[in-house]
């Protein structure tokens, strides 16, 4: 009898342990799994190929466009060409030509170039306007507010965006007239 | 699972080293322990069982006895810090510059550092730190803290628990301070325990056996110290997260509105007005400090303040689009006094002072040695025009404007847009004509394009702005660091000013044995015992330890 009471009691004793362990274990492993998904998420705050786009609206100051308001969203359907820069800025002044040069052609297969410049004041970015002659949209972000909405770094920073709305290919640095045409080719709208 | 019967009647579970009840040392399981080999006991965790070193059986109980291991975290811990050196090879990601002709990693590790930045590329070492693989690493560290301190506290606490008075003769004569004495009276062993507690020793007796003991709280340190590190621990998971921890940075002109970032478009702050104030140098008080202050090229300053107001934009859904904005507060922030509103915190933490707000200019004939102004004109360079007609029939056209001018390769170029450094390619119109006379102007520059122009600019005023830096902070964490750290401390003094001290007292036939350990702190038990024993016929205990390693020494010298 006695024997048997003390076999049941280091029974539960054994149980009780490994019920212990384990929710140890468990609340342990849940902390890391915690820690990695967070971690993985805030990558996710800056966005990146695969998310959507995220909408904005802006003046366009370019007095070569006719479009007034720029909004992100009023575009869909086409593939998007999202272009943060500034006057300032060299490696943007270097890619602006083939920007340029390629977006005719690429407007009438259902592409948008959106630059949107961020510098302070207007007269600057006129003064690189004519320049260039650029005639693609030019919002201005006089409040900063787009720059933070796309945690954008330094620039030039370019988001290539499909007809859905989706990042397709974020690009930090100056673009080649190669590297341009080939981003186009991969979010022109079906025919 | 097998038990062990010692012959004092305990019953001990499997794995013990020393019996729980008397402390004989239980002969199959002395190797544990190492304690086969030495003459002394190890005292370690009183020989009591480590479960985990014993029984494992359930893929729990494997997992387990992998992390209660000290090997196993020290182990951890050399591959963390070998991978933490990892990471310092080549810049991280976020170090890439600025200026950099590509920053994607996948092209600017194997451009500038070769075949061996594109194996570290590859190896994705350019974001080490937040890894998976690093932060499990980090993470298994911290289960490794926690299942070796559970895995520890657990024996210690049932051993210090169950600690009796009588010990079994071998275990009393193996300890490190032992003494035997004969013809000890009982008054002797009375005063003894008197002046033992006396000493604040807590005293147990049970059939002439005692033991006095001190300051046993002291063996929780560590312990305690562990909780600590796993409360920093979980408080640096807390501040991963967007909702308990935010820190950014916002400069703001004097005059501007801007949003602050981090906020999701919902705030906004407007810079009414910067203040720098100075001490005033002709005042006694302050006039010496501020002269050897001066001589070595520094500056004191008294005050930096930004009165600020703080909106809340009520519509802010669209970014870009034209915000609603519904005044928070108006407030200032300044010197080491923060404003807080809705859960954030502002910081006074930089300014710049070197930007331009507006310029202005006169025009007078190129001729005219007194420069008489004919007109003059203001450039705001906060919203500049680009043309202004005047009356008499001067038209000023701003064609170029290069808010911080450099030249570049012979080409003026701006450096940046913030007018830190304003220049300009001004046309002016003289009265009924078509053709401008171009002028380049800045500071320090006053530049006629082709020599022949019978008007002339000149700079008459100028303003300056105050850029002012904030950083916006919201932290929920540091309560929970703050109390991570106090215990952590707390442990450490616990185990740090604090000894456990044990003596034994053991009659044996006619003579006495008299036993002592500590955890640390030989000197002071020993002065301890000498206090106790004094006029009595006690002997003073030996470092056995000591005698060993003399024996040791000489041997070594005969051989």
């Amino acid at each position: 009898m006695r024997i048997e009471k003390a076999r049941e009691k280091k029974k539960d004793r054994k149980r009780n342990r490994l019920i212990f362990r384990t929710i140890i274990l468990a609340v342990l492993v849940a902390a890391v799994v915690f820690a990695l998904i967070t971690n993985a998420k805030k990558d996710s705050t800056i966005y990146s190929v695969g998310d959507k786009a995220p909408d904005f609206q802006l003046q366009q100051i370019n007095k070569n466009n006719d479009l007034e308001t720029i909004r992100l969203s009023d575009f869909k359907g086409k593939g998007i060409m999202l272009n943060f820069w500034a006057t300032y800025c060299k490696p943007c002044e270097i890619e602006m030509p083939y920007m340029e040069e390629l977006y005719p052609q690429y407007k009438d297969k259902g592409i948008e170039i959106i630059a949107v410049s961020l510098d302070a004041t207007e007269p600057v970015i006129h003064q690189f306007i004519d320049k260039y002659d650029l005639t693609f949209p030019i919002p201005h972000d006089s409040r900063s507010q787009v720059l933070d909405l796309y945690k954008i770094g330094p620039i030039p920073s370019t988001f290539f965006i499909n007809p859905e709305g989706e990042i397709v290919e974020k690009v930090e640095g100056a673009l080649t007239l190669e590297r341009l045409e080939g981003y186009f080719k991969q979010i022109l709208p079906d025919e | 699972m097998k038990k062990l019967k010692c012959e004092c009647g305990h019953v001990n579970p499997e794995g013990t080293v020393l019996c729980e009840a008397c402390g004989k040392p239980i002969e199959e399981n002395q190797h544990i322990d190492g304690n086969d080999k030495t003459k002394l006991i190890n005292m370690r965790y009183d020989g009591s069982a480590r479960r985990s070193l014993t029984y494992n059986r359930s893929i729990i109980d494997k997992i387990w006895s992998f992390f209660s291991s000290v090997k196993v975290g020290v182990w951890l811990i050399v591959i963390a810090l070998f991978a933490s050196a990892l990471g310092t090879i080549f810049p991280q990601q976020m170090y890439i510059p600025a200026e950099a002709v590509s920053r994607d990693p996948a092209i600017y590790y194997e451009a500038h550092f070769g075949i061996l930045g594109k194996i570290y590329y590859q190896l994705g070492f350019y974001d080490l730190y937040s890894s998976w693989w690093y932060m499990i690493l980090i993470a298994l560290i911290g289960i490794s803290l926690v299942i070796c301190s559970i895995d520890r506290v657990v024996p210690l606490h049932r051993a210090l628990k169950m600690q009796k008075p009588k010990r079994h003769e071998t275990f009393i004569n193996r300890q490190r301070l032992y003494s035997e004495s004969t013809n000890v009276s009982n008054e002797e062993k009375q005063q003894v325990v008197k002046k033992l507690e006396k000493l604040r020793y807590k005293v147990r007796s049970d059939d002439g056996h005692i033991l006095a003991e001190k300051g046993r709280f002291s063996r929780w340190g560590p312990y305690v110290n562990h909780i600590g590190l796993i409360i920093i621990l979980i408080a640096s998971l807390f501040r991963m997260t967007p909702w308990l921890y935010l820190d950014d940075y916002v400069w703001v002109r004097e005059g501007q509105q801007v949003v602050i970032p981090g906020t999701d478009n919902k705030y906004y702050i407007k810079n009414k007005e910067f203040i720098l104030e100075k001490y005033d140098e002709d005042d006694e008080q302050f006039k010496d400090a501020l002269e050897l202050i001066e001589s070595r090229g520094g500056e004191v300053h008294k005050n930096y303040q930004t009165n600020v107001i703080i909106y809340k934009n009520v519509d802010a859904d669209l970014p870009g689009a034209e915000p609603k904005l519904e005044k928070v507060l108006e407030d200032k922030v300044w010197m080491n006094n923060p404003l807080k509103f809705d859960g954030y915190t502002l910081y006074q933490s930089g300014y710049q002072q070197n930007e331009f707000s507006s310029m202005s200019f006169k025009i007078h004939k190129t001729n005219d040695s007194d420069q008489e102004a004919l007109e003059t004109f203001t450039i705001d360079l906060t919203a500049p025009e680009t043309e202004y007609e005047f009356e008499s029939g001067f038209r000023v056209v701003m064609d170029k404007y290069y808010p911080e001018y450099y030249l570049d390769d012979g080409e003026p170029r701006s450096e940046s847009k913030y007018p830190k450094n304003p220049a300009f390619v001004i046309f002016v119109y003289p009265p009924q004509t078509d053709s401008p006379e171009i002028n380049f102007i800045g500071i320090g520059k006053n530049i006629d394009a082709t020599g022949e122009n019978k008007y002339k600019l000149g700079i008459v005023d100028f303003e300056t702005h105050f850029a002012s830096g904030m950083t916006l902070r919201q932290d929920y964490t540091l309560p929970f660091f703050g109390l991570g750290a106090l215990i952590f401390m707390i442990g450490v003094v616990q185990g740090m000013y604090w000894q456990h001290r044990r003596i034994w007292i053991h009659p044996k036939d006619k003579s006495i044995l008299l036993a002592a350990h500590t955890n640390k702190n030989w000197f002071g038990i020993k002065k301890d015992i000498e206090k106790a024993i004094s006029d009595t016929a006690i002997q003073m205990v030996i470092d056995q330890q000591e005698v060993e390693g003399n024996e040791k020494n000489k041997e070594g010298h005969n051989g």
